[in-house]
């Protein structure tokens, strides 16, 4: 036995965790004011709050092409695709909230604490193909984990995940036309395209985590319904939906080993390098520091525009309160 | 304004209900922090409205709404849940009768 006291694991009432778990059995949604085991408050505030930071700092790999979109439809598309972004990241905060953590202390835990976000985050965008090959394949990968979150058994985490699936479409489609366009392009832009699938096609495999065998939080959140698919499943689906839209733009996918089983219809591939995404995790990707770095400054530059709107708030509380 | 760690202050919370076109009853979209009523709707159009989904909005502070308690949900809704005579389902036709 460690000698040094953790703080316990919650000992919880097991007749109310037996109709908990009953109730997440049945399909039931659990809503903010149900009781909930202590675990899966946390697991929760810590999955969705990730997932809320991930959809912020999702701003900043493509918000670095916008000066330089190449014609004013594909500008006008990035920009709202950006702000959709940030959307997404207020849903999934709202719905955080409701389990009992202010929005001001899960940014503090991200930006000056230990809390994580999507590892995909942390690679560059080298070129104007980057942002085709995001929407298609690191938005591609998000809508299939997130329809599955869609039921996840927490209610404000569903809700929100059905605003934002309808809302991804768009982004799959824009980043997979662009792909499309510049697949069928000069042969620098076929070049081009080519090279940053090469690239982000790995990372985008490791956004479905590891394997299920060495996830550590799966279990919980598979028996809570908070997920419904296991990792390697979900991954399968998106190699299997992935492969003949490639196909069908004339590109290819960096792994000797992917081929067709007949007898499953699954499309089988190699294997992970999990030494990449456990440095990428522990904060040693291409990116890290650079991003952090940037949230970091805009929260901080932006300090005076939340401090002057609550001034202003304050000073003109009564006049509105007589006016109503 | 509450005040979070490092001194971090945190807007009020408002809940955010958006009509849909056409005539549809407002509906819970989310929430949203804003210093002010008139920011809190700025906010909750640009959060819930980029798509047209909205054609009003209703702001109201998250503390002023009452809610029933989930664990009193059984009794609560109890008178209304133990008078099936008030379906139309409970009372027969006679037999041919097939358009009510």
């Amino acid at each position: 036995m460690a000698t040094e006291a953790k703080p316990a694991a919650p000992t919880e009432d097991p007749v109310k965790l037996a109709e908990f778990e009953a109730r997440c059995d049945r399909g039931e949604t659990i809503e903010p004011k149900d009781w909930m085991p202590e675990k899966y408050r946390r697991q929760l505030t810590r999955m969705m709050s990730q997932h809320a930071h991930s959809e912020v700092v999702g701003m900043l790999p493509e918000g670095n092409w916008i000066t330089r979109a190449p014609n004013l439809r594909r500008k006008m598309c990035l920009i709202a695709k950006v702000q959709d972004e940030g959307g997404h990241g207020l849903y999934i905060y709202c719905g955080t909230e409701t389990l009992g953590t202010d929005r001001a202390e899960l940014i503090d835990q991200y930006l000056y604490g230990t809390a994580k976000y999507s590892s995909i985050f942390n690679y560059p965008t080298l070129t104007w193909a980057d942002i085709g090959v995001i929407g298609w394949l690191v938005d591609g990968a998000a809508i299939v984990n997130q329809t599955m979150l869609a039921h996840a058994s927490y209610g404000p985490y569903a809700r929100a995940m059905i605003r934002i699936c309808k809302e991804e479409n768009f982004h799959k489609r824009q980043g997979y036309e662009l792909c499309a366009t510049l697949a069928r392009g000069t042969p620098a832009q076929k070049a081009m395209v080519q090279d940053a699938v090469n690239r982000w096609w790995w990372p985008s495999l490791m956004m479905f985590g590891p394997h299920d065998t060495n996830s550590p939080h799966s279990a919980d959140l598979l028996r809570w319904k908070v997920k419904q698919k296991s990792n390697d499943d979900l991954r399968q689906r998106f190699v299997n939906l992935t492969v003949p839209q490639a196909q069908a733009i004339g590109l290819t996918l960096p792994d000797p080993d992917l081929k067709l089983d007949q007898a499953t219809g699954d499309w089988k591939f190699g294997e992970i390098d999990w030494s990449e995404f456990n440095a990428v995790i522990a904060g040693n990707g291409p990116m890290n520091r650079e991003r952090i770095a940037a949230r970091r400054k805009a929260h901080e530059e932006g300090a005076w525009v939340r401090e002057a709107a609550a001034a202003y708030a304050a000073k003109h509380q009564p006049a509105a309160g007589q006016a109503a | 304004m509450s005040t979070g760690p490092n001194g971090v202050g945190e807007w009020p919370l408002w809940e955010v209900f958006t009509q849909a076109p056409g005539g549809k009853p407002h509906e819970h979209a989310g929430s949203v922090h804003a210093p002010d009523a008139e920011i809190a709707l700025q906010n909750a159009r640009d959060v819930y409205t980029r798509r047209g989904e909205a054609v009003s909005l209703w702001v109201v502070p998250s503390g002023a709404i009452v809610a029933s308690a989930p664990g009193d949900a059984g009794p609560f809704f109890d008178p209304g849940n133990d008078k099936p005579y008030r379906h139309p389902q409970f009372y027969k036709t006679p037999r041919g009768v097939k358009v009510f």
